[in-house]
């Protein structure tokens, strides 16, 4: 129990504090800087929502994982090569022209990291978390998507038992495209449910 | 058209998502040693999960006097979480980082450069 505001001396820069906490880590056999620093570069260069696209256009080409991607999300996204922290519990939710998901995690930062990387600020930031669920279609026309009023809104609340991930509408006139040509049009925030995804 | 998988396109990797995945080194190094510690076993994700979601109930319930800042509540978790298993205490971080801080400017240390021979 600790009564320091906020645990940390606020006097004290935090980069110091963090390099404090990793120093007596590391003296203690607790890290390996070597393993930290192999973690850090994967997320920071090879963990993000491109693995996530690669899942949306195959999905969108192939309806048999479509539906493997639907019932078992984490297994059907394994089969790819994604997993890892943060991806075990994947449910993935489709975006037809009448329903739309989107995602918050309204207690934390819960976000399925294997593919979709870590979370942008907004997603993590405490007005985005609050105001999603009460007033979804005014956020979504803030963040420059405009549904119909017919358009039925669900939030999706991530916990540690349930990750989600939105599975967008293929966008009309992309018929002629190959897997490979779908994935550079998938982006993060369609995968979040927080925009649409465009036709090139 | 580009190469189907350029990273340069809107699905790259975080970076080219118009905003860098850590905003701070620090950040990537309090991000890090939380996820190798869990990786290593010596915590499960949902006891980390449960910490940070107290951190941030609690600045919430603060009434918001200091900004948020979510790696310092990120920091504050892991500190907690270390604490509990009585690994690494509060106080230890404390006085290691007022060590560190009183480091001299640069890497240079005097006594080292001048009279490390020793001559007489």
């Amino acid at each position: 129990m600790t009564t320091t505001h906020g645990g940390q001396d606020e006097t004290v820069p935090v980069a110091l504090r963090t390099e404090a906490l990793e120093q007596l880590l590391t003296e203690r056999g607790l890290i390996d800087p070597k393993v930290m620093n192999g973690i850090i570069t994967e997320y920071e260069t090879n963990v993000g929502p491109l693995n996530g696209a690669k899942v949306v256009a195959k999905a969108w080409t192939d309806p048999d994982y479509r539906q493997r991607l639907l019932q078992d999300g984490t297994a059907a996204i394994k089969e790819l090569g994604f997993s890892g922290p943060q991806g075990e519990h994947i449910v993935v939710v489709e975006n037809t022209p009448t329903t739309h998901n989107l995602v918050v995690c309204t207690l934390c930062s819960c976000y399925p990291w294997p593919v979709l990387g870590l979370p942008p600020s907004w997603y993590k930031d405490p007005a985005y978390r609050a105001r999603v669920v009460r007033e979804p279609r005014t956020v979504l026309s803030e963040m420059g998507l405009e549904l119909d009023d017919d358009v039925q809104i669900t939030v999706r609340d991530s916990t540690s038992e349930v990750r989600w991930l939105v599975l967008p509408e293929r966008p009309a006139g992309t018929e002629h495209l190959a897997e490979e040509e779908l994935v550079p049009l998938v982006t993060r925030d369609a995968m979040v449910g927080v925009a649409k995804v465009e036709a090139p | 058209m580009s190469a189907p998988l350029d990273i340069a396109g809107p699905a790259a990797p975080p970076r080219s998502n118009g905003e860098l995945v850590f905003a701070e080194p620090w950040e990537s190094r309090a991000f890090g040693m939380a996820v190798t510690l869990y990786e290593s076993g010596a915590f499960t994700w949902p006891e980390f999960q449960a910490a940070l979601i107290a951190r941030i109930a609690a600045w919430e319930a603060s009434a918001a006097d200091e900004p948020y800042h979510y790696y310092r509540l990120w920091l504050a978790a892991l500190e907690d979480v270390l604490a509990d298993l009585r690994a690494v205490s509060t106080d230890e971080i404390t006085t290691r980082t007022q060590d560190l801080a009183q480091r001299p400017p640069g890497h240079d240390h005097h006594d080292h450069d001048e009279h490390h021979d020793h001559p007489h």
